[in-house]
């Protein structure tokens, strides 16, 4: 049996949340026995179906509330699909939030054990790879002052030091790159060739166009949970601009 | 890059894999290590007493209770405190576990939304931690037993199994209700509510004997006292377990934690819309 190669696989996927959510058991037995209960749904995605090959770069792009984040979070199977299915192969390195696995009372250093802990690496990978994360990060003087003092720039290098630098087949960055000073933006740019180059696959949601252009082959454009565009980065970006200028 | 490349499959409506989870867990060791490393020590990092308080706050209770309750059962209970504390602090384990992992699972509620963790990995963590304090415990009643001239006798290295059994059946339980407490947050204060009662229908404090015969079957019918007994026999008693006890401690455990992953692998692809 032939396996496919795609790193990502979306097969009609929608994701809907409740816009009324129960919270506690006395409300939900309460509605259920007056039959009460508002089902009305909200779509963050609404049936996606893409492949994404083993080595390409993709944009995700589209206004705010588009289902961009969610698309990357189904990807790194953190959100179960309401309908249709995700496949992933290979190992991933997801950048989702900020800040997110950090602890604020903690150092700089142990938040790189930590959070590697949470990526599923080992404490020796970290241990390995401990001062190339700090010199990347930029951060070696502020390494062992806990994480509260840092700034949210310096939180985004450390949090994009610790992902990338173990390899990984796909690396998933949402709003990532917005953050850090150029020649830090420059050295995330080049790490990120780095894997691809390595044959990794790597999604970018930005609002920064260049940035998407600059980074990713192709495109995809997401409007209200659906897929509007998907191409040449160029081609889907000129008309979204387009579309949005006119 | 792997030989053999990792497949993640997330389908709409279908309930956790066990062999998907174990795996992520298998990966995710490292992360089990720090989870417990932190729930022995950043809880009290900032008292003076430290790791000690971890022992002290528990061997305050057992003070409180073993002056309460030695001075109205110990007419018919040769050496009490070991009888109380012998079943007592497994009781603690149980309580404190069942508690704790509803708390880390809502405290860790916006980190599931954002890294792929094994949802399991929190339920697994606070069992851990548990039971290391339990061992401290059992240590402690010890130096309790010897101090008090109660004999220590060569069943204890039965204890080992009982206490495999009864962390068997706290999973069990922890794994169901962390996943019934995401969905619904006030069944946390339920449960906080309802183990007070459990404790108090369970010979822990008090000799059965003081049951009126006809109420007893009732008291049979409770599972914790099963799972508790066999571990007062080998300590208390100074024999083991009879196969009836043991058998009925046994598969409550078994079923406590095939019950636990049914509604806990059931409801975790749903976590991230209630966290």
């Amino acid at each position: 049996m032939r396996m496919s190669d795609d790193a990502i696989e979306l097969h009609r996927v929608s994701v809907t949340y409740r816009m009324h959510r129960i919270r506690s058991l006395k409300e939900f037995t309460v509605r259920t026995v007056v039959r009460n209960r508002d089902d009305s749904r909200v779509y963050a995605l609404r049936d996606v179906s893409l492949r994404i090959a083993r080595g390409e770069s993709v944009g995700i792009i589209g206004d705010n509330g588009a289902g961009k984040s969610t698309l990357l979070r189904v990807a790194a199977g953190i959100i179960t699909p309401t309908a249709g299915m995700a496949v992933s192969r290979g190992t991933m390195a997801p950048l989702l939030e900020l800040g997110t696995g950090f602890e604020t009372e903690l150092s700089g250093r142990e938040n790189i054990f930590f959070n590697g802990a949470l990526l599923g690496r080992s404490h020796e990978q970290m241990e390995a790879h401990l001062e190339e994360i700090i010199a990347f990060s930029g951060l070696e003087r502020f390494i062992d002052t806990p994480l509260r003092t840092y700034s949210t720039g310096m939180v985004a290098r450390l949090a994009f030091s610790i992902a990338t630098a173990v390899d990984a087949d796909t690396i998933l960055l949402d709003e990532i790159l917005a953050v850090g000073d150029a020649s830090f933006r420059a050295r995330c740019d080049e790490r990120i060739q780095r894997f691809l180059t390595a044959g990794s696959t790597v999604l970018v949601v930005s609002h920064e166009l260049p940035v998407i252009r600059h980074l990713c082959a192709r495109t995809i454009w997401l409007s209200q949970g659906a897929i509007v565009g998907d191409g040449a980065s160029d081609e889907i970006i000129d008309r979204y601009e387009r579309e949005r200028g006119g | 890059m792997s030989a053999t490349i990792l497949e993640r499959r997330t389908v709409a409506g279908e309930p956790l894999r066990l062999g998907n989870e174990l795996r992520d867990l298998m990966q995710h060791a490292h992360l089990a290590r720090q989870l417990v490393h932190r729930d022995l020590t950043i809880r009290y990092k900032r008292s003076v007493l430290g790791f000690l308080w971890t022992m002290l706050h528990p061997l305050l209770l057992m003070l409180i209770f073993l002056v309460v309750f030695s001075n109205v059962f110990r007419f018919q209970t040769p050496h009490y405190e070991t009888y109380f504390l012998s079943e007592y602090i497994g009781w603690i384990f149980f309580a404190q576990t069942v508690t704790h992992v509803m708390a880390a699972v809502a405290w860790n509620g916006p980190l599931m939304k954002r890294i792929r963790v094994p949802p399991s990995i929190f339920t697994i963590s606070a069992t851990i931690s548990g039971l290391i304090n339990l061992l401290l415990s059992l240590a402690m009643l010890f130096v309790i037993m010897l101090i008090a001239g109660a004999p220590l006798r060569p069943t204890l290295l039965f204890l080992p199994v009982s206490l495999v059994v009864l962390a068997m059946f706290t999973f069990g339980i922890a794994l169901a209700l962390a996943a019934v407490s995401v969905f619904f947050a006030d069944v946390r204060e339920m449960i906080q509510a309802a183990l007070p009662a459990v404790m108090y229908l369970t010979p822990i404090i008090y000799p059965i004997s003081i049951i009126p015969e006809r109420w007893r079957p009732f008291f049979k019918l409770n599972p914790v006292a099963y799972v508790l007994e066999i571990v007062r026999d080998p300590i208390y008693y100074g024999i083991l377990p009879t196969p009836l006890t043991m058998t009925i401690a046994v598969m409550v455990s078994i079923a406590s934690v095939v019950f636990g992953w049914m509604i806990f692998s059931r409801l975790a692809p749903r976590f991230h819309a209630h966290v």
